[in-house]
């Protein structure tokens, strides 16, 4: 059963995390309210015309979004949802995405 | 991310207990949801997918596959298919490990922590989550309180056999006919869904049956989302086709003759097309949780958890809404997330996380190629305990475009997948 040693070793990691971080899933949890339409993990459907978001520097999407809420990047609908959100809130879904493959 | 088959879904749950830890930061147990719409699928998912497989989830639906309410207009309208609005529990299954029961759930006993199946027998839960949408008051429409009634004038309020049937009645509707749309008094699921249904149905007629009419009967003083958008379309393109009456409730309906009884009038309709107010699913009642005015349920905001009976969180169209929250299926899919997230927290013995998100998008289609959107945010607000629409954010589209009839399509595609792909 392959499923073993990451098994043991998230036991460690989740051990290792409770401590320090009131709760260490916030980027998880913001990044999955932009998945309705980017796709689970920011996989978006192919095909679909979504920007997929998984595995987007983190810089490069910090910028978009920074332009969607100032109105320098034209949009249907993100210079509306992009305001929602904190500048902090937006760094957390930017890492998290980054991060995904 | 971790994949499993079904014969792998005991072994690590025996797994987990060995090595006193499961995936996903320490949550195990079992979890039961109840529906497999837009909310209970993507909890259901997100549980399987965010605890590694470290939780079980048993996700009990009636129906054998899901049938989407959202682009079930254009179905009606003609311009799609069932098949394009129908999406199978397969990868629920076979990816994301969820054990899918198709059955009803009959009764809750949130004391010994178990439900009633319809067709027999009890399961038991750790968590339980319902997303059981809504039914139907009949009992505030008389005429319409049995089931024969109900074959003959429809709602078309859930997506399946009366989206068909509704179709129907309104192809072998002869030109020159009239079809009536009845909106209940807000709150009901999708607001702006019954606009949306009335521009379809003018299209279809402008198309086919040209001297056809479309009436809105709105029990509602006003049109309730998207006003602007949707009465420029009505003058635009459907100017001669759509009559739209404000304060309009239907008080009772005369079944022989299709007419809608309102309090000083009545109207009598070729097709008529009633949406009775509607409240929590029955289940919600029946588990004997708090329910806001009798009809919705009331929520904690950090783990959509009952705010009277632990272990059964609610999600979806369900609830007692926060302020200017809609009853749709993309926020319930938000609330599932919500949910999965407090749950995985709350099985491992933690705090849900303090500071919760929800966002709404929702797409109207005027016509087949024409949509206009409305979008918001919401941030928990610690003062009052629920979740607040952030100020300056969200809006509407400027104007009808083709544009975002593409990317509707293109929502409807991904948080399908999102849910159950």
């Amino acid at each position: 059963m392959k499923l073993l040693a990451p098994l043991a070793a998230l036991c460690l990691l989740a051990t290792a995390s409770v401590s320090h971080a009131a709760d260490p899933n916030l980027g998880r949890n913001l990044a999955a309210t932009c998945a309705n339409c980017h796709g689970t993990n920011g996989n978006a459907v192919k095909g679909s015309g979504m920007d997929p978001l998984a595995g987007m520097e983190k810089a490069k999407m910090l910028q978009k979004l920074a332009d969607f809420k100032s109105g320098d990047k034209p949009a249907s609908i993100m210079h509306q949802i992009s305001k929602g959100y904190t500048d902090g809130q937006l760094d957390l879904i930017a890492t998290y995405y980054a991060a995904q493959k | 991310m971790m994949l499993m088959k079904r014969r792998d879904f005991l072994k690590v749950g025996a797994m987990a207990s060995l090595y006193g830890c499961a995936g996903g930061g320490g949550a195990r147990g079992h979890v039961v949801v109840v529906g497999g719409g837009y909310g209970g699928a993507t909890v259901a998912k997100y549980l399987r997918m965010w605890s590694e497989g470290g939780v079980q989830v048993t996700l009990i639906e009636r129906n054998p596959t899901f049938v989407s309410c959202p682009i079930s207009n254009l179905v009606i309208g003609g311009t799609k298919t069932m098949e394009d609005i129908t999406v199978s529990y397969d990868n629920l299954k076979s990816k994301w490990g969820v054990r899918v029961v198709q059955d009803d759930v009959v009764g809750v006993d949130s004391a010994k922590r178990t439900v009633k199946l319809a067709k027999g027998g009890e399961m038991s839960y750790d968590r339980l989550v319902l997303s059981p949408g809504v039914d139907f008051m009949f009992g505030e429409i008389p005429g319409l309180n049995n089931a024969a009634a109900q074959d003959k004038i429809l709602h078309a309020w859930k997506a399946g056999a009366q989206t068909v049937a509704l179709r129907k009645q309104l192809e072998a509707m002869k030109d020159g006919g009239t079809y009536a749309i009845a909106i209940p008094k807000a709150p009901y699921r999708c607001p702006p869904g019954p606009y949306e249904r009335a521009c379809l149905v003018a299209n279809y007629f402008k198309k086919a049956k040209p001297k056809s009419k479309v009436i809105i009967l709105d029990a509602n003083e006003d049109v309730q989302s998207k006003k602007p958008l949707f009465t420029k379309a009505w003058a635009d393109l459907y100017k001669g086709i759509i009559e739209y009456r404000n304060n309009s409730e239907v008080k009772d309906v005369e079944v022989a003759t299709n007419t809608a009884v309102l309090e000083f009038d009545k109207f009598k309709a070729d097709v008529l097309n009633v949406i009775p107010p509607h409240r929590a699913g029955d289940i919600a009642a029946k588990s004997g949780i708090k329910l806001v005015n009798n009809r919705w349920v009331d929520i904690n905001w950090l783990s959509m958890e009952s705010t009277s009976t632990p272990g059964i969180h609610v999600i979806g169209d369900a609830i007692f809404p926060a302020p200017t929250m809609p009853k749709s299926g993309h926020m319930a899919n938000q609330h599932g997330k919500l949910a999965a997230a407090a749950i995985l927290n709350l099985l491992a013995g933690q705090e849900p996380n303090p500071e919760p998100v929800v966002m709404n998008t929702c797409y109207s289609f005027v016509d087949e190629k024409n949509v206009i959107h409305v979008a918001s945010v919401h941030q928990y607000d610690a003062a009052t305990k629920v979740v607040q629409p952030v100020k300056g954010a969200g809006g509407v589209s400027a104007a009808r475009n083709e544009l975002e009839g593409k990317v509707a399509m293109g929502w409807a595609k991904n948080i399908w997948a999102d849910m159950l792909a």
